[in-house]
């Protein structure tokens, strides 16, 4: 018979383990963003080999799984650090310059979606190059990127998942647990996939609306 | 920082080899899945552009329901809860008879996942594809199979090549997860090797450098194929 009792006696650990994915997915939008956004200035102001280092960086972290990742620096961090740090602060690091990565191409893309034509006539029209930028080029650039920037979100509140492979308690890993210990996986992966489901589609459906907005 | 380089311990017995079988398995998963999931999401995401609202809806439920859970959850789905809801003799089969069944089950938690990002893909191809050429085919008497095989889909694979080509690529490196229920392939592997021998470098060095060069052999791959296949005219 199925039971679902046991999802509402453990349900303060569960939700500790919601928590923990969501603070993962906010550091790594954050921690990403400011990435990408420096990896986008090394591409404006320095020449051909920033140039080149910063597609190395991107290519490489596209090309490699992110659990890889996750065990990069899970044995980096410390050895750098020279003292032993927690799973949590080798995830941090891990997903903050993974995202860079994807964040940066987000970055370069909605910049490249504004026409070379608006710079000129900004330019034509007496604005400076800083003044072209503010006011005419970042807020189309802007309006590009937003909903894939929020999507790329989604799919990384998903990924935060990986951190099952060191421990670290997230949702899915939380649920793991009490799954295994009251030995009910049926009901604990099925009530999983349920919150994972819903909340995704609500962020996709928040998105769209979004993007509907935009396109105004 | 101090640390012992040592690159010639890869080269060595056992662990050489721990990588070769790791990259093995990691070509094996992809590949079975990619079997899996391309036929299915070409088919799902042609019923993705359906006329008929109810085959709309079971698609798009299909897609969703895919799409929205992490692939390590779906993964844990079909190694701990599929077996158990089977038949108990197919369950029981699966479970003890099947060779290799976490093999078998990440292959169906990669095929399916990847199929349903796959149909969306489809979707987006074929709505891409210019109205006037289903008109076109369909004022010379073809009938809607016939249109789709012969005008739609010519034109809406040429359209999704490039990213076609980084799904493989994300099948090849979500392929990783299938380690979480036992699979020992590369990224695994590396894994146990430093755990071994404590060379976390060389060991993730080895995996990073080997799915980097599967990333640059199938860019090149798309790049020729695009070039092979490019109308005489721009779609």
């Amino acid at each position: 018979m199925p039971d679902y009792s046991f999802i509402v006696r453990n349900a303060s650990f569960l939700f500790d383990g919601l928590l923990l994915s969501l603070t993962l997915t906010l550091i790594g939008v954050i921690g990403g963003l400011a990435v990408g956004t420096a990896l986008a200035l090394v591409r404006l102001f320095t020449g051909v080999i920033g140039n080149y280092a910063v597609d190395a960086y991107v290519f490489v972290f596209r090309a490699i799984p992110l659990i890889l990742v996750i065990f990069w620096f899970y044995f980096m961090v410390p050895l750098i650090l020279g003292r032993p740090v927690g799973a949590w602060t080798s995830a941090i690091v891990a997903f903050t310059l993974f995202e860079g990565a994807y964040y940066s191409e987000i970055l370069r893309a909605g910049l490249k979606s504004v026409r070379a034509g608006q710079l000129n006539a900004a330019l034509a029209g007496g604005m400076s190059r800083a003044q072209a930028l503010r006011y005419v080029i970042f807020p189309q650039a802007f309006a590009a990127m937003i909903p894939i920037f929020l999507t790329q979100a989604i799919i990384l509140f998903q990924d935060t998942s990986l951190v099952f492979v060191v421990s670290l308690h997230d949702f899915l890993t939380a649920t793991t647990i009490i799954a295994n210990r009251d030995g009910r996986l049926i009901e604990a992966y099925a009530f999983a996939c349920l919150v994972y489901y819903l909340i995704c589609l609500a962020a996709t459906a928040g998105v769209e609306k979004l993007k509907r907005t935009f396109a105004r | 920082m101090n640390y012992q380089w040592n690159w010639g311990l890869l080269l060595r017995a056992p662990y050489a080899g721990w990588l070769l079988t790791g990259l093995g398995w990691t070509v094996a998963l992809s590949i079975a899945g990619w079997l899996i999931a391309l036929p299915l999401g070409t088919t799902i995401g042609i019923a993705r552009t359906s006329s008929s609202r109810w085959v709309l809806r079971l698609s798009g439920f299909y897609v969703s329901v895919f799409r929205n859970i992490p692939l390590l959850l779906q993964m844990f789905v079909w190694f701990f809860v599929v077996p158990e809801l089977l038949p108990a003799k197919l369950g029981l089969w699966f479970k003890r008879d099947l060779p290799a069944p976490e093999f078998w089950t990440a292959v169906l938690a990669l095929g399916f996942y990847t199929s349903g990002r796959l149909a969306e893909l489809f979707r987006a191809g074929l709505q891409a594809v210019p109205r006037g050429q289903r008109m076109a085919a369909d004022a010379t008497g073809m009938n809607r199979a016939q249109a789709l095989r012969y005008v739609v889909m010519p034109q809406a694979l040429r359209i999704i090549l490039p990213p076609l080509t980084s799904e493989f690529m994300s099948i090849v490196k979500n392929s990783s997860l299938a380690l979480t229920i036992g699979v020992l392939e590369l990224t695994a592997q590396s894994r146990q090797i430093e755990n071994f021998t404590f060379h976390g470098f060389e060991a993730f060095g080895a995996a990073t450098a080997f799915y980097v060069l599967v990333a640059l052999v199938l860019n090149l791959v798309m790049v020729c194929l695009q070039r092979t296949l490019a109308l005489p005219v721009a779609v």
